[in-house]
């Protein structure tokens, strides 16, 4: 600090202590990258999200503090309502000087929120996000798209499935954008396989909690899988009622195309048994999955187990942080398309996910993996769910980047 | 006889006997509703909460205490049902003298915090609970699979409503009951304790929604927003049946659960809807709902 400045100051200070405050918050603010948290904390997806959710972002930050700049956390609940999350991402940019929005869940309020971070030249980590629109036709220089897309869940079951015999297929379908992009994308690799779709039928969201009608008439179309192209508690429902009807004990496979282990872990092994899914992270994988994971829920307390999308929230801070200290904070915070650039130019490197690399159309790769649910005689100690079937390599799991269409890859 | 309306048979039977089995969860619910309106004059919104409470506390007796689902079947209703009566007693018996609204608002915004709460203690993917050992399996009808458990729902679910009916129709304290709707300050002239017995309705209502709960918490997801998505239409199904007829949201309940279930084959996107739909025609149609004396 100048003298000069230093006189300013405690003139200032000795003057008029109020006028004071905004010009060290200045400077104090200039030095201080902050992380929105943008996310589900009291609906449907907050098990996926909710208290793992901060407490994985804030791990993030300690792990990496002390490298010359603050790191500050804020949260917010976005009620999985794009307009709420736009407001919210609109003021945190405009008035509070937040450089990175994160999490996302619901598709629709990450297509929305990352248009407000193009717009405002700041940067949006989607961790929680299904659609592949959001690395096609909706990305842009200021996204990127962590964890898992509906493309990657599509081609890891939905191959696997078919490749198993499963060639018939009926799709429950949540009426709403992810439900729609889910289901589009596992038809193509269905058909791509030699499969049919003998149907689909579908189901209000949110509000629907009997799909017995809707199982019943998968059954009358006799497809050989049922393909639940649906979410957290609905998925739940399906599987439970499924049980209860006989679906499965008919021969019926269901192919649950999006599963969390917060979801499995709802069902219990009982029912949930047998279910194959694809998931990018799985918490007892290795040494570093599991450190990783003892780390947040010391953080975050609870039972809820760590879900691949919370792994997504640690790693996607800590690489933003590490471009951040690479290019100079005033650069980070001077541009979300620059930092966004420089986290593309940097390999990752994290105890969730390993090595890897983030694509020009804003989406990361690293392996995708298909898991079947353990017996309950197989389940050893708490969370102990999941057995692997099959590795799929990062360049194999993604859509390649010729064929999502966008933007900027053309340019 | 292979295809009406272009469905096949055995599909639609199937729709009709699952829209009654939903609608006898609607007419549970509607029912509890419909005793608390017709006695107190307040429309509890906190139905939802306390019916997932009674799943709750399914749960909870389960795997704190090792009470199965036949213990839970008894003592849910009755722990819940306490808690309606400490509700009443502390904060909806002060607004009996208010317009309708307040009550309204006052259990609306007590079941929130409600769910709030549980959300905060149990998630939002709720917990696992299963069918009990004497009612798992299934029938084949032919042209379902029918398990043995939506059966005995659909039973149990008949057996309350005509109980309650007969309690309230046929009994004394039924009785004085219906007279103290109609003129309180009369009823408690003849030396009956009419505070009292709104607390105990209030409470029994509250007990008949934690008994759909315990009902509910094998088949459907025990998580904290399971009674916010049927409340909704619980109510609309009260509306259309008369507010405070108890009969009206018995057969009320259990048509509306075939009309949806039919609406499930025939244009599934409006599933959630068509309740709403009915409810509109009926307004406009007869203002005070199929059953509701004007």
């Amino acid at each position: 600090m100048t003298e000069a400045t230093r006189r300013t100051l405690l003139g200032g200070i000795a003057a008029a202590p109020l006028a004071a405050a905004p010009l060290s918050a200045r400077a104090q603010a200039a030095n201080t990258i902050r992380i929105g948290v943008l996310t589900d904390l009291s609906g449907t997806f907050r098990d996926l999200n909710g208290p793992n959710t901060v407490a994985a972002t804030r791990l993030a930050a300690q792990e990496f503090a002390g490298r010359g700049f603050n790191v500050e956390v804020v949260v917010a609940d976005h009620q999985n309502r794009p307009d709420v999350g736009v407001n919210i991402a609109r003021q945190w940019f405009d008035r509070e000087n937040v450089d990175v929005v994160t999490s996302l869940a619901a598709s629709s309020v990450a297509l929305a929120v990352s248009d407000v971070a193009r717009e405002r030249n700041k940067v949006a980590i989607a961790t929680s996000t299904a659609t592949s629109d959001l690395t096609g036709r909706a990305c842009n220089a200021n996204t990127i798209h962590w964890v898992y897309d509906t493309y990657m869940l599509a081609k890891t079951s939905g191959l696997a499935t078919v490749r198993a015999g499963g060639d018939t297929w009926f799709f429950m379908t949540a009426d709403y954008a992810f439900g729609h992009a889910l289901e589009r994308d596992t038809s193509n690799f269905v058909r791509a396989a030699g499969g049919r779709i003998v149907g689909s039928v579908r189901t209000p969201f949110p509000g629907t909690t009997d799909f017995s009608s809707f199982l019943l008439q998968a059954q009358a179309s006799r497809a050989k899988v049922i393909g639940l192209a649906n979410a957290g508690v609905d998925t739940i429902n399906s599987i439970k009622q499924a049980a209860e009807f006989g679906i499965t004990r008919r021969g019926i496979k269901i192919a649950s195309l999006l599963l969390f282990i917060t979801d499995v872990h709802a069902l219990g092994l009982q029912v949930a048994q047998g279910l194959i899914c694809a998931n990018t992270f799985y918490w007892d994988a290795n040494d570093q999955t599991r450190g990783l994971t003892r780390r947040i829920r010391a953080l975050a307390g609870g039972d809820t187990p760590v879900a691949m999308s919370h792994a997504g929230d640690y790693a996607g801070t800590l690489h933003y942080l590490k471009a951040v200290a690479d290019m100079g904070v005033a650069n980070a915070k001077a541009s979300g398309r620059a930092t966004v650039e420089r986290m593309k130019a940097m390999p990752t490197q994290d105890d969730a996910f390993g090595a890897g690399t983030i694509r020009a159309d804003g989406r990361k790769l690293h392996p995708a993996y298909l898991y079947e649910v353990k017996t309950p005689a197989e389940s050893r100690y708490q969370h102990d769910y999941y057995k692997l079937l099959q590795t799929t390599t990062a360049e194999e799991a993604f859509r390649p980047l010729a064929e999502g269409g966008c933007p900027l890859i053309r340019t | 006889m292979d295809e009406i309306f272009g469905i096949p048979a055995p599909l639609l039977f199937g729709q009709l006997l699952l829209g009654l089995i939903n609608g006898a969860f609607y007419a549970l619910l509607s029912l509890g509703l419909a005793v608390i309106f017709g006695m107190l004059n307040v429309i509890n919104f906190t139905h939802g909460a306390q019916f997932m409470m009674g799943a709750f506390v399914a749960w909870m007796l389960l795997n704190y205490l090792g009470i199965g689902y036949w213990g839970a079947l008894l003592i849910a209703p009755l722990i819940v049902g306490l808690t309606g009566v400490i509700l009443e007693r502390t904060m909806i018996a002060r607004l009996y003298k208010l317009d309708h609204l307040y009550g309204l608002l006052l259990t609306f915004g007590v079941g929130l915090i409600i769910e709030g709460l549980f959300r905060n203690e149990f998630g939002s993917s709720g917990m696992p609970y299963r069918i009990p050992a004497e009612l798992t399996g299934a029938w084949d009808l032919g042209f379902m699979f029918m398990p043995i458990y939506r059966g005995w729902v659909v039973v149990v679910a008949l057996v309350m409503c005509l109980a309650t009916w007969l309690v309230i129709e046929k009994t004394k304290i039924g009785s004085y009951l219906r007279a103290a709707t109609e003129n309180p300050a009369l009823v408690q002239a003849f030396g009956i304790n009419v505070p009292r017995m709104m607390t105990l309705t209030y409470g029994a209502g509250v007990a008949l929604a934690a008994f759909a709960g315990v009902l509910a918490a094998p088949i459907y997801s025990v998580n904290p927003q399971m009674g916010a998505n049927l409340i909704i239409i619980v109510f609309a199904v009260v509306v259309i049946g008369g507010m405070g007829s108890i009969l009206g949201s018995v057969i009320t309940g259990f048509s509306l659960g075939v009309i949806e279930g039919l609406t499930k084959v025939f244009y599934p996107e409006a599933s959630s809807t068509v309740i709403f739909v009915v409810m509109a025609i009926v307004l406009l149609a007869r203002p005070a709902g199929l059953f509701g004396r004007s």
